[in-house]
């Protein structure tokens, strides 16, 4: 019988010629992702791992980005506790505050590879199935033990196979996609899945891709992830992963899937998904006009140049609604770099965007942006939970950057198919 | 022992705040603002020993563990819910905390029914009425026996030097 992915590469990492279907395999992930809260983390072993050391010192990557710079005395202390620790064990893999939020990061310098098996205790890490790779988020304890073991257990997934056809008509985009298929299938509709996606994937940018596996986690799924073609090749020669450095896997034709999904990508249009749950999804053109006090343009959904580049267009010779205020958050120091390059950081800031740093910035609420009770957020974000802005009376709607972009200009929710 | 029951997709953010997330992380830091923008009542009337209901997609969201923690620290004997998110349902293995699936006992509660849990034999009393709920595999359940994963690790890691 043929193998799913997930059971392929599950099966290899395991070191066994099959895998089955909520089959335990003990698996040594190939890297394993920290961010701020990597001194919480070690705190909870600085004993043991004087004893033990760290099993595998390649495996972490630590990338500050979740309150950058810090916002007060106990968050520094906690990034001076991370630099502490690096410093103590030699550790390599380290990308201090300003580099970029932790998942464009592991993007940019190449850990996320086709063919890998990493974890990190941030739910977003089922980002890197865009590449190829099995990636999926933990919590803190589980990175605390896998710093001191270096292995830990995996159920075999069921995998859903969702096939997409046709290509996107912009400004329809990847965003509309993942938030169409949430609304579909519910935000518990991939539980504890693997989400194979299989088709014309060739219709779809790396940036793209990467936007979509981003929400697996949003429909519950344990990875999401997209086979590697010729654009994933480009990509990763881009960032000097040649042919050769990677090993490809992909799911048998004859695999067996819990469920089979077909989506024209040609038929999606403008969505946004309302308060206070990802999959209450609804087309843009029914809540046209709603009024919209903060936009915020960025996050590890859809902080890529690309995006950053869509909005630009669509803001250029304009202005933001004196009523409201735009918040730009580059996913990266290099997307930032490139931004301001390209003309895309000119053009956001003459347009009345506020560019933050490259890091998490107001998406989790912990400090920058956040909103006031009775205000309503626009936001590429990937979360619209209660209170996640960092106040429970207020509201967040998520969309793509171009409808972000087309509703900053009048405050108001707009279609971007009605801007010219 | 008291019954807290709540919806479907209770969210991360709704059982811990992430603005608190890079501030709080021992049980008593986090014990105060558990379930915060859920059950404002919750933290400070909570017993050891009480049982929380929940509905679908328990804990769906973020990969903080805090409510685990916290809802260990405060003593909550087990989750009963129609199903789970897996970073959370991972998490409650790894804290020992036990999380009861079982959508029928949760359908057929009513309030002030008498509820009686048997975690060994994984079953539930509702009202009268039993229902049975999955239980983990033997290699998985050893984690939660042990205590929790750092327990479990931490024999794992003594016994492999000792025998070294």
């Amino acid at each position: 019988m043929g193998m799913t992915f997930a059971e392929k590469i599950l099966a290899k990492k395991a070191g066994l010629k099959h895998a089955v279907p909520n089959q335990i395999v003990i698996v040594k992930p190939d890297y394993l992702l920290m961010h701020d809260n990597s001194s919480a983390i070690v705190g909870k072993i600085k004993n043991e791992l004087q004893e033990f050391g760290i099993a595998n010192p390649d495996m972490p990557i630590i990338v500050l980005d979740h309150v950058i710079p810090a916002s007060d005395e106990k968050i520094a202390t906690n990034h001076q506790k991370t630099r502490d620790f690096i410093k103590k064990y030699n550790l390599k893999n380290f990308y201090d505050v300003g580099g970029g939020i932790c998942h464009q990061v592991v993007f940019e310098k190449g850990f996320a590879k086709p063919g890998t098996v990493i974890v990190g205790s941030d739910s977003h890490t089922c980002s890197y199935g865009a590449v190829g790779s099995f990636a999926t988020g933990i919590d803190r304890t589980e990175a605390a033990a896998l710093l001191l073991r270096g292995e830990t257990w995996f159920k075999v997934p069921e995998s859903i196979k969702i096939t997409f056809e046709n290509e996107l008509k912009p400004p329809v985009s990847a965003k509309d996609v993942v938030l169409s298929i949430i609304g579909d299938i519910g935000a518990d509709g991939a539980d504890y899945c693997s989400v194979e996606f299989h088709g014309n994937i060739g219709a779809l940018t790396i940036d793209d891709r990467f936007t979509i596996a981003n929400m697996g986690v949003e429909m519950g799924a344990k990875v999401a992830v997209f086979p590697v073609d010729r654009i994933t090749r480009k990509y990763l020669s881009q960032i000097g992963l040649q042919k050769g450095s990677f090993e490809v896997l992909w799911a048998d034709r004859t695999a067996k899937y819990k469920k089979e999904l077909t989506y024209d990508l040609s038929k999606f249009e403008p969505v946004v998904s309302c308060p206070h749950t990802v999959d209450n999804v609804k087309p843009v053109k029914e809540l046209e006009g709603l009024e919209i006090h903060q936009f915020l343009l960025g996050t590890c959904t859809n902080g890529r140049f690309s995006d950053l580049e869509v909005a630009a267009d669509i803001l250029e010779g304009k202005t933001v609604a004196k009523s409201s205020r735009l918040l730009v958050l580059p996913a990266s120091k290099d997307v930032f770099e490139k931004a301001l390059k390209k003309g895309v950081i000119t053009k956001l800031s003459k347009a009345g965007g506020m560019i933050l740093p490259p890091g998490c910035g107001p998406c989790l609420g912990a400090h920058q942006g956040v909103l006031a009770p009775g205000e309503r957020c626009l936001s590429t974000a990937n979360r619209n939970f209660k209170g996640r802005m960092g106040c429970k009376e207020a509201e967040i709607y998520l969309a793509s950057p171009a409808t972000v972009a087309a509703s900053a200009i009048s405050g108001r929710l707009t279609d971007p198919r009605n801007i010219s | 022992m008291k019954i807290w029951k709540y919806g479907d997709d209770i969210n991360t953010d709704m059982l811990f705040p992430g603005k608190y997330t890079y501030t709080s992380s021992t049980p008593d830091e986090i014990k105060p603002h558990l379930l915060e923008d859920l059950d404002p009542l919750f933290a400070s009337n909570v017993k050891e020993g009480d049982l929380v209901f929940a509905g679908k997609n328990f804990g769906c969201g973020s990969s903080r563990e805090q409510p685990v923690v916290g809802l260990k620290a405060v003593g909550i004997q087990a989750i009963v819910a129609k199903s789970y998110a897996r970073i959370f349902y991972r998490a409650a293995i790894n804290q020992g905390l036990l999380l009861v699936e079982c959508p029928e006992a949760v359908d057929a509660y009513k309030e002030g029914d008498e509820v009686r849990l048997d975690a060994q034999a994984g079953r539930i009393e509702i009202g009268g009425k039993s229902f049975s709920f999955p239980k983990l595999p033997p290699e998985i359940l050893a984690i939660r026996d042990a205590g929790g994963l750092l327990p479990y690790t931490l024999q794992a890691l003594r016994k492999a030097k000792g025998g070294g």
